[in-house]
């Protein structure tokens, strides 16, 4: 809901973090009621991907920040023209 | 079995409503202040799973290393007061109709799996020696390529992040 309702850049891969740390919330729990070890591992490589996601994420917003002074995502609407 | 359950309604009281702070606060410095509470907040409710391991790596990897790197390109662009104008009403209600559907769906998905009568699991599976041991016999290939996939990132952010114009050698 947060992604789609902010238009600043920055909160918008706040809240993609937030989802990614329910889906691993989720799997740790299904681990624990199931017995199996193997969803633990996968919520560790999930963490992994979100960790690199955010450095990459945030440096493609310092790139934006440097051409347009703002992280407004409206302002990507002007790719199209 | 009273202090477990006091315990976990806490905790999720407190990531719901940090979770709420950080879609609807204006300030976003504040949004990142309630994001490191969620993340505490989600790292005790795996302490309470028994799943430690996980719950200190949480702390480390996401409190520590990625909300530093959130504050500091929030400080680095000074966005104090929050300075964007709102979206229009239609749109914001459309993120919240959406939002809402989505719930339900779960909600639905979640009524009809069959509730598996818990058969006594094992209750070392998060402590740190036999989650390593699966880690490392069952997954080594993608801990190594996970490897790799750092490296990557690591190259593209910096290589993103190159101011152009460097001075040649």
């Amino acid at each position: 809901m947060g992604t789609l309702m902010r238009r600043n850049a920055i909160i918008i891969l706040m809240c993609i973090e937030l989802m990614l740390n329910a889906v691993n919330l989720l799997m740790v729990a299904f681990s624990k009621m199931h017995g199996d070890s193997a969803a633990q591992v996968f919520v560790f490589f999930n963490m992994v991907v979100a960790a690199a996601e955010v450095a990459v994420g945030l440096a493609i917003i310092v790139m934006m920040y440097r051409k347009v002074h703002s992280v407004d995502i409206n302002i990507l609407n002007r790719l199209k023209h | 079995m009273g202090m477990y359950e006091i315990l976990f309604w806490f905790l999720t009281i407190m990531a719901l409503g940090s979770a709420l702070g950080v879609i609807l606060s204006r300030n976003p410095v504040s949004s990142v202040l309630f994001l490191i509470l969620t993340f505490f907040a989600i790292s005790g409710h795996y302490i309470l799973m028994n799943a430690q391991f996980l719950a200190i790596v949480n702390i480390i990897v996401y409190a520590g290393a990625i909300m530093v790197l959130f504050l500091f390109v929030i400080m680095l662009m000074n966005l104090n007061a929050d300075t964007e104008p709102q979206k229009n009403r239609l749109v914001q209600l459309a993120g919240v109709i959406s939002g809402g559907v989505l719930f339900l769906v779960i909600l639905a998905a979640l009524r009809s799996t069959p509730v598996i009568m818990v058969e006594k699991p094992s209750t070392n599976i998060g402590l740190i020696k036999n989650l390593g041991k699966t880690l490392f016999t069952q997954f080594v290939l993608p801990f190594e390529i996970s490897s790799v996939l750092f490296l990557s990132a690591m190259i593209g952010a910096v290589v993103i992040g190159k101011r152009e114009g460097s001075q040649p050698q």
